[in-house]
């Protein structure tokens, strides 16, 4: 996907909608950050979730870190089985394709559901450099 | 107050280091990433700045004296030149810091941990009251590297006008670089053999410069960790703290109860015949790291202990955890489960270290 014209959350997640499903992944700022990567792992498709609510989460080398919803909805896929595969061989495969290959999660939504209220690219570019990086 | 620097904090900026605060100072936790700087340590070498690390030199006819009364090791039976590992107590023989002494023909040195230095210089300047010592803090003058990894000695070799090489394992010589005095010591954390090198803080980058262009790779704060974490070295904060004695951690082998009295003796003494949680070492089945803090649980469900340090580590491919369980659970081969953020994760007491190097 082409991370210009994605959304994105504060907490680093990028966003992309198509009919009633939302594909969420984290950013390559946010996937570099993790450093080495050891697993990911998320909640059962069905499950459903709040905005902000967990998606699941990230175990890195150094730390854990959830993934938040950036809308409200229910889990209809998620994608461990492609991304952990790749972290078996290399611990930083999230940060090389962190827009396509390693998209996480998949969020059906409810009718009339809009990104609108997430940064753009370049809305999110400032906020990396407001933060220093 | 802003974090201190190192006299190599612009060297691993140019290097690409991702910079954290730590214990006070800005230190590089990574440059290439954990894991491989992490197996470069364990296959090679790796180059480590450890100048925030505080370091301490004792002067006069008390000194020896000085390091008797706060220090839970025997530094009378030191020979010069020697490095050892111990205790400073508090009264109720909890640890204050674990330090390593270095005595020399002229005096002593203490290397003590960053988040401890300046309790310590106080400890140590109430303690000396009454006693013909001079204690000096070099740390913010001085810079200390660490080089670790089987192919460290060799890689130094000719760096110094005495070859580390000669030297004995935990043994340390005042020696030259290029000139300049520095002292090289056969010591480290990380559960390899390795040297580590305190110099003048204006020559740290340039010495850096040429370990490196010898095949050190860069490391940090992190892979520092998960390395010393395999080798069950424990961490002061985490591991350690002012509630915990020397026993119940693990570490009655750097005491020396009957070398005479120290501060924290009498209730050292007692803990030894205490029962009470001690550290064991544990593997979770799963790829999951148990961190700080996470319960450690028996299959029923009651709580038995806590996680102090846990990570995946790279050269077991294991999740491996050191944690303080009740006297009965320390057995290797126990069967106990780690609650890890809301999910029971199973996991088996293990003998420590986790990682022993080949002799």
């Amino acid at each position: 996907m082409d991370p210009k014209t994605l959304r994105y959350a504060e907490t680093h997640e990028w966003a992309s909608l198509a009919g009633d499903i939302v594909t969420v992944g984290v950013t390559a700022f946010a996937a570099d950050q993790l450093g080495d990567v050891t697993l990911v792992e998320f909640k059962k498709p069905g499950t459903k979730v709040d905005a902000k609510g967990s998606l699941g989460e990230i175990e890195a080398v150094k730390s854990v870190s959830d993934v938040y919803a950036p809308v409200a909805g229910e889990i209809v896929e998620t994608n461990d089985a492609a991304v952990n595969g790749a972290l078996n061989d290399d611990s930083k495969a999230l940060a090389t394709d962190p827009y396509g290959k390693f998209w996480l999660v998949k969020l059906k939504v409810a009718p009339g559901t809009t990104l609108d209220h997430l940064k753009t690219d370049k809305q999110y570019a400032e906020q990396l450099a407001a933060e220093g990086h | 107050m802003a974090a201190l620097r190192t006299p190599l904090y612009d060297w691993h900026v140019a290097r690409g280091g991702r910079m954290v605060e730590f214990a006070g100072w800005d230190m590089p936790v990574q440059f290439a990433g954990v894991i491989a700087e992490h197996q470069a340590v364990r296959a090679s070498a790796g180059l480590f700045d450890i100048s925030h690390m505080g370091r301490l030199s004792f002067g006069g006819p008390g000194a020896e004296a000085l390091i008797q009364l706060v220090w839970t090791n025997d530094a009378r039976s030191m020979e010069d030149g020697q490095v050892r590992y111990g205790l400073i107590c508090n009264d109720a023989g909890g640890i204050r810091d674990d330090v390593l002494v270095y005595r020399w023909p002229y005096g002593w040195a203490m290397v003590v941990n960053a988040s401890n230095r300046t309790k310590i210089v106080d400890h140590l300047e109430a303690a000396k009251i009454g006693r013909e010592v001079q204690i000096t803090d070099q740390t913010t003058t001085t810079a200390m590297l660490a080089v670790q990894g089987p192919k460290s000695v060799e890689l130094c070799r000719d760096l110094f006008e005495a070859d580390p090489g000669g030297l004995r394992y935990y043994h340390a010589a005042p020696t030259r670089c290029n000139g300049r005095q520095c002292v090289v010591s056969r010591t480290g954390y990380t559960g390899e053999d390795g040297i580590e090198i305190m110099i003048g803080g204006e020559h740290a980058a340039d010495l850096t410069d040429e370990i490196v262009r010898r095949g050190a790779v860069p490391c940090g704060l992190g892979g520092r960790d998960t390395l010393r974490l395999e080798a069950a070295m424990p961490l002061y904060g985490h591991e350690l703290n002012e509630e915990i004695d020397p026993f119940h951690a693990g570490l009655a082998w750097a005491v020396k109860l009957q070398k005479g009295d120290f501060i924290g003796r009498a209730a050292v003494a007692k803990a030894q015949e205490t029962p009470g949680r001690q550290r064991v070492g544990l593997v979770l089945q799963g790829k999951r790291a148990a961190r700080e803090g996470c319960a450690v649980v028996t299959g029923d469900g009651r709580p038995v202990g806590v996680i102090t340090s846990g990570s995946f580590t790279p050269t077991l491919q294991k999740s491996i955890a050191m944690a303080y369980v009740e006297p009965e659970q320390t057995k290797p081969g126990t069967k106990l489960s780690v609650d890890v953020r809301g999910k029971i994760e199973p996991a088996e007491v293990t003998p420590l270290p986790f990682y022993k190097r080949a002799k």
